[in-house]
């Protein structure tokens, strides 16, 4: 069971990592709101059109895989953190349609609405998805009491702060959590436009400054983020089931499961060599997809250390006990080997995604191809 | 308690809006892929352009849809956690398999397929943008049947058990959820409805463009395919519908006298074609019947029984067989179930104390009393009668169009392939314009049937709404349903007004590839 476990986790972070690269579309759309003249608006907004619906899916799929193996997760922080999760759900329903309407004659109400939406989708469904993930390191205020389902006037189980998720987005590490995944986001939006799109040198040159200026940003916030989690208390639960605060919990987690923090360095290293390539190689286009891969090996390697190692992946701040594990908050061993089994899919899906991925952006787009496509968003 | 009530009211309406205006797109959706893919065969085959530019014509109308569809299908996936959170634990170790497949087998499929589909003409070669445009039509299918595979599980729970231990049920048989008979029956039902739906909506804008006169020739090459792919819709649709009702009445005989309005059933029992209901004489009035049809529809049986509601509550039903059977009246039940809960109450004191006697007696008592444990939630048998009036005249309702469906498929095949100078006519125009809102209505009220004639069940027999809702205050539920209201308003007023503008386009001038 304990296997199936630590199996189920590792897919959610492998997930958590793709969904987390993925934003690369938020914040390609935040990069909008400093984008001048339509026609550099609308190469952004077709290059990043072609991939909404990948960063969509990845999301609803890790929201799906997340509610099957570890289904008391999603009844307390779904339920709980009522208002987190409703401003993301809000952001995404903007955005899933602007894409499809923006310049479509009847839209009712013109390209700069829809493009607005795109740009709350941008920075407030990419901020707001790291506050939730921040959640996770840092603790939400909850409990949780099995027993409430057979009290006939208040039966829920899962039970939040009156705020529901407001304090979250409060308080400052999440934020930071939030804006590290923003300014991440951003980076790899300019380094993915730099390898998508073809308008000339001086489209370039704009892409990579928004690359390095938005890399140094998300660098300094990023080392500030690592303080603070290989700092911050975790929680553990000792052999006798009491779960107890332990310092430096993070920290000695890494230290003690020496793959993790392996990939956590080769993550970050990758990261850094796609930054440093396109900051000291002027003409270099393939930044994002060293960056891509250490983006994904980091957030896995974080996700790691969060939940393994006897470690609650979501502390409960008013009651310990009431903390999530892996253990205490999973399907049963039936549910998990089932899914299990359907998971040996994986492979397929990411093999035909990443054909598919290389036929579409085989050719960057041109301004042209726009023009001349009569479904060009 | 009070709060408590508000809270899984606006819970409920949360969800009823949300669902209701998710399957306004679901359908069309569904059916067109199928018949944009047909299309795009025939194109394939015969390489004319003129198949291409038809093709393409009902893509961007695809597009425009599928784009809020996807929009208001993340919100119900969101909405069992945020609204239901006792719901996602209590039976989340079996209800979340399904979605986290449908996730991985379909989503993934619709999204990098869709992407091939609309910018992928040049890039790939035309088998692969044929096999594309297959894959996202199978795609959207997939993602149906395992959505209703988790729709059906909650109607009709398979498959399961009760874990006292972790006071939730837990999946013991995969195969038995995946494979239940309700759950393949809704399947076909809903896949093949949205066929109708699609071909209806198909038909109605070729008779719009048609009568304008130019691109006449791609308005009946589009009613040909949409005439045969929304006969055969409507075929099975009626069939399985049948299958439904058979199921319907041995699964859920509660929902099926509500949408009957049937309060005192009998042997070869009439069916309403036509009725007032009166809720507080517990009559049909003005009705018109056909006799013996409600037997027949339940139990393929002239000479059956079929209970009504107040049948039911005093015990009076059917076994699965098709028998009738005096059997647990409500009030019987509602004991049942409370003592199921005291007997879990029981068991978890036990279980702390350490006294396995004691254990062992409240397993026993669990066990026994568990398939009503949710009555226990009830105080009075009325508390389990779903809203008998909606479901009453939505059934009716959906029956009614469906039978015009059928009639109108038949006609639109016949006048594109007999008397095609009938096709651009006003008459035509308009019998093709208000069947639009008709078929939309009659699949709307289809689903009512199978959502509201189920209330108060999230689980049936096993969980009422009560019981499955998030600790969230009844003001912010409220505030985020009049939110979605306001965000669904605009943006389907949107979608219309961009519909119109591309059916205009379409009628107003030559449409090219």
């Amino acid at each position: 069971m304990e296997t199936l476990q630590i199996y189920w986790w590792l897919l959610i972070a492998v997930l958590g990592g793709a969904l987390v690269f993925l934003l690369f579309v938020q914040g390609g759309q935040s990069l909008l709101l400093e984008t001048r003249g339509s026609v550099a608006k609308n190469l952004i907004v077709n290059s990043l059109g072609r991939k909404w619906e990948l960063t969509f899916t990845t999301l609803v799929v890790f929201g799906g895989a997340f509610f099957a193996s570890f289904p008391l997760f999603y009844s307390t922080s779904f339920g709980g953190a009522y208002w987190l999760w409703m401003a993301i759900l809000f952001s995404f329903v903007l955005q899933a349609v602007s894409y499809e309407f923006r310049r479509k004659k009847g839209n009712l109400y013109g390209t700069a609405t829809y493009d607005a939406f795109l740009l709350i989708n941008g920075v407030v469904g990419c901020v707001l998805i790291g506050v939730a993930v921040g959640v996770l390191f840092f603790g939400g205020q909850f409990t949780v009491t099995r027993g409430n389902i057979l009290d006939g006037n208040a039966p829920v189980i899962s039970v939040w702060a009156p705020s529901h998720g407001l304090e979250a987005i409060t308080c400052w590490k999440n934020l930071l959590v939030g804006f590290t995944l923003f300014f991440l986001a951003r980076m790899n939006a300019a380094l993915y436009m730099m390898n998508s799109i073809d308008d000339g040198q001086k489209f370039f040159n704009v892409c990579r400054m928004k690359a390095i200026l938005n890399g140094i940003i998300f660098v300094v916030l990023f080392l500030g983020l690592v303080a603070v989690i290989l700092t911050s208390d975790g929680y553990t639960v000792e052999p006798d089931g009491r779960v107890v605060a332990v310092p430096y919990k993070y920290a000695i987690n890494l230290i003690e499961m020496w793959w993790v923090l392996g990939v956590l360095v080769l993550g970050v290293v990758l990261v850094l060599i796609g930054f440093a390539l396109t900051a000291f190689k002027k003409s270099y286009r393939g930044g994002i997809w060293w960056t891509g891969m250490g983006t994904i090996l980091t957030i896995v390697s974080l996700l790691c250390d969060l939940a393994y190692n006897n470690t609650c992946y979501m502390p409960s701040l008013t009651d310990p006990q009431s903390s999530l594990t892996i253990a205490n908050s999973s399907s049963t061993e039936f549910t998990l080997t089932v899914m299990s089994w359907v998971s040996l899919l994986v492979p397929v899906v990411l093999l035909y995604i990443w054909y598919v991925w290389g036929k579409m952006n085989a050719t960057p787009l041109t301004p042209k191809e726009i023009e001349e496509d009569s479904h060009s968003y | 308690m009070e709060d408590l009530i508000q809270v899984v009211d606006w819970s409920r309406l949360q969800f009823a809006l949300t669902a209701i205006v998710h399957w306004l797109f679901v359908p069309l959706t569904i059916g067109i892929s199928l018949i944009i893919a047909v299309m795009e065969t025939i194109y394939y085959r015969t390489k004319s352009e003129k198949w291409l530019k038809t093709e393409k014509f009902w893509m961007t109308l695809f597009a425009i849809n599928f784009a809020i569809g996807v929009a208001t299908g993340i919100i119900l996936e969101f909405e069992f956690g945020t609204n239901w959170s006792n719901y996602s634990w209590f039976v989340g170790d079996i209800f979340g398999a399904p979605l986290a497949i449908e996730g991985l087998l379909a989503f993934f499929m619709e999204a990098t397929f869709f992407a091939v589909m609309f910018f992928g003409w040049k890039k790939v070669s035309r088998g692969f943008h044929l096999a594309s445009t297959w894959l996202v039509a199978i795609g959207v299918s997939l993602s149906a049947l395992w959505i209703l595979v988790a729709n059906a599980w909650m109607q009709y729970p398979v498959g399961m058990e009760f874990d006292p231990a972790q006071m939730r049920n837990v999946m013991s048989d995969f195969l038995a959820v995946a494979t239940s008979p309700v759950a393949l029956n809704k399947f076909f039902h809903a896949v093949t409805s949205g066929w109708v739906l699609a071909a209806v909506f198909v038909i109605g804008v070729s008779c719009i463009i048609a009568a304008k006169g130019r691109n006449k020739e791609m308005a009946k090459d589009s009613v040909k395919v949409a005439g045969w792919v929304g006969l055969a819709g409507i075929i099975f649709t009626m069939w399985s519908g049948d299958g439904s009702a058979v199921q319907v009445s041995r699964v859920q005989p509660m929902k099926l006298a509500a949408m009957e309005g049937l309060y005192r059933g009998q042997i070869g029992q009439e069916i309403i074609g036509f009725g007032i209901l009166d809720e507080k004489e517990k009559e049909v009035k003005c009705k018109i019947a056909i006799p013996y049809g409600l037997s027949i529809l339940a139990n393929h049986d002239a000479n059956s029984f079929v209970p009504g509601i107040d049948d039911l509550i005093d015990g009076i039903a059917l076994t699965p067989q098709g028998d009738t059977i005096n059997t647990v009246s409500y009030a019987e039940r509602i004991e049942i179930g409370k003592a199921a809960q005291q007997a879990l109450r029981d068991y978890e004191a036990a279980r702390k104390a350490g006294d396995n006697a004691a254990v062992d007696d409240a397993l026993a008592r669990i066990k026994a009393n568990y398939q009503y444990f949710g009555y226990g939630y009830f105080t009075s048998p009325q508390d389990a009668v779903p809203p008998v009036a909606l479901t009453f005249y939505s059934f009716h309702i959906m029956v009614a169009i469906g039978g015009y469906l059928l009639a109108l498929m038949v006609v639109a095949l016949f006048v594109v392939y007999k008397k095609p100078e009938w096709f651009d006519t006003r008459l035509a125009r308009w019998v093709g314009m208000l069947s639009i809102p008709l078929v939309w209505i009659c699949s709307e009220a289809g689903w009512i049937v199978a959502e509201v004639g189920r209330q108060p069940w999230t689980i049936q027999d096993i969980l009422p709404v009560q019981a499955a809702v998030s600790a969230v205050t009844a003001q912010s539920v409220q505030i985020t349903f009049w939110l979605f209201a306001i965000v669904f308003a605009a943006l389907i007023a949107a979608e219309i007004s961009i519909m119109v503008k591309e059916v205009k386009k379409g009628s107003d001038r030559e449409i090219t590839a």
